[in-house]
């Protein structure tokens, strides 16, 4: 009787099995990475010296237990939180502000190196109501930044980038620009808009 | 005489499969390389609230992340419906905070300590006094880099 070579093992079923497996996978992958708002908390310090603010450099936002906003003591809905952060913080009240463009209000914040906005929130507040709120005025100051990266951004040779083009373009290994500039030019950016959020605890 | 026919009729021939295992099991070795599992399992109900000012979050490895909100259904009867952190698998009280970071630093190399940052995922229904608390405990330790992390969207469907 002649040999028989083994029979070969029929393969195929292995691209159902390679397929299971792959859908497995594809169901379980998460590539994408967390994002959130990121804040800096104060360091606690012994000895706290007060430090003398005038009133009117403080634009107080209060949340309270029932979810209420209340700016400068008037309540206020949350879509017109940001016009008014930016009608605050742009105001330039001294006159020591030249490229601010707001209302020269004598009664309004000094200039936004001074104006401060001071966020209070009550043990009752909704977290998602308060995030909404911290979004806003987030939005208000890259607002600000924005319009001022367009404003300056040409004559640095960056013309057309707003703030946060800038400082994607900067984290970006594969933007060919002149990055120390781009550094500079974002530096002065946030001294010339520099973001004071201060929170009562 | 058939062995000498001609074949008759021009049938393409099939297109060969064999390949197609190597394929699959190219990008099965892709997304498996990619995947990272859920490392955490959540005991509390975890809906993050939205924002559209958002900062993308480096590497992975540099953050630690606190959970807080309702516990989920198969818990309440257990420990009730007020919010409640979670750190790694568990339900921990406001005072554990300072011992998880300690051993977040532990685990980390010296040198990366400094950049560690803390991600607050919270429910949005959740209340502030919970992360009030939270943010105060942190300073206690010197933890001061924090996230609210958020999905991306409009803030109206916070409420």
């Amino acid at each position: 009787m002649a040999k028989r070579s083994a029979p070969e093992v029929n393969a195929g079923s292995m691209a159902d099995i390679a397929f299971l497996l792959l859908i497995f996978f594809l169901v379980t992958t998460t590539i994408e990475t967390d994002s959130g708002i990121s804040r800096k908390l104060p360091p606690i310090e012994d000895n706290q010296e007060d430090v003398v603010i005038k009133q009117k450099n403080i634009f107080t936002v209060l949340l309270n237990g029932k979810d209420q906003l209340l700016v400068e003591d008037e309540l206020m809905e949350l879509e017109d939180l940001r016009s008014e952060a930016v009608k605050f913080l742009d105001n330039g009240g001294d006159g020591t502000c030249n490229y601010c463009s707001g209302a020269k209000d004598p009664t309004s914040s000094d200039n936004p190196d001074k104006a401060i906005i001071s966020l209070k929130n009550d043990r009752e507040t909704t977290y998602g109501v308060y995030i909404s709120v911290q979004n806003e005025l987030v939005a208000a100051y890259s607002e600000l930044r924005n319009r001022r990266a367009l404003q300056i951004g040409s004559s640095k040779g960056f013309p057309n980038m707003n703030f946060s083009d800038m400082e994607n373009n900067y984290n970006n290994v594969n933007w060919s620009g002149n990055k120390t500039k781009l550094k500079e030019v974002i530096e002065q950016i946030k001294i010339e808009y520099p973001q004071k959020l201060s929170e009562v605890q | 005489m058939s062995k000498f026919k001609k074949k008759t009729g021009g049938e393409l021939p099939a297109i060969s499969t064999a390949s197609l295992p190597d394929i699959v099991f190219m990008l099965l070795f892709f997304f498996m390389v990619a995947t990272v599992m859920r490392d955490t399992t959540l005991k509390i109900e975890n809906v993050l609230p939205s924002a559209d000012q958002v900062e993308k979050l480096g590497k992975k490895d540099l953050i630690m992340y606190i959970y807080a909100g309702k516990p989920s259904k198969n818990y309440v009867q257990q420990y009730g419906t007020e919010a409640r952190i979670q750190l790694n698998d568990k339900f921990a009280e406001v005072r554990d905070i300072a011992a998880f970071v300690a051993s977040e630093r532990a685990s980390k190399r010296e040198e990366l300590v400094p950049f560690l940052i803390t991600a607050l995922k919270v429910d949005k229904k959740a209340n502030m006094g919970i992360v009030g608390d939270i943010k105060q405990e942190l300073r206690k330790v010197n933890a001061l880099k924090i996230n609210y992390t958020t999905r991306q969207g409009d803030v109206s469907t916070n409420f």
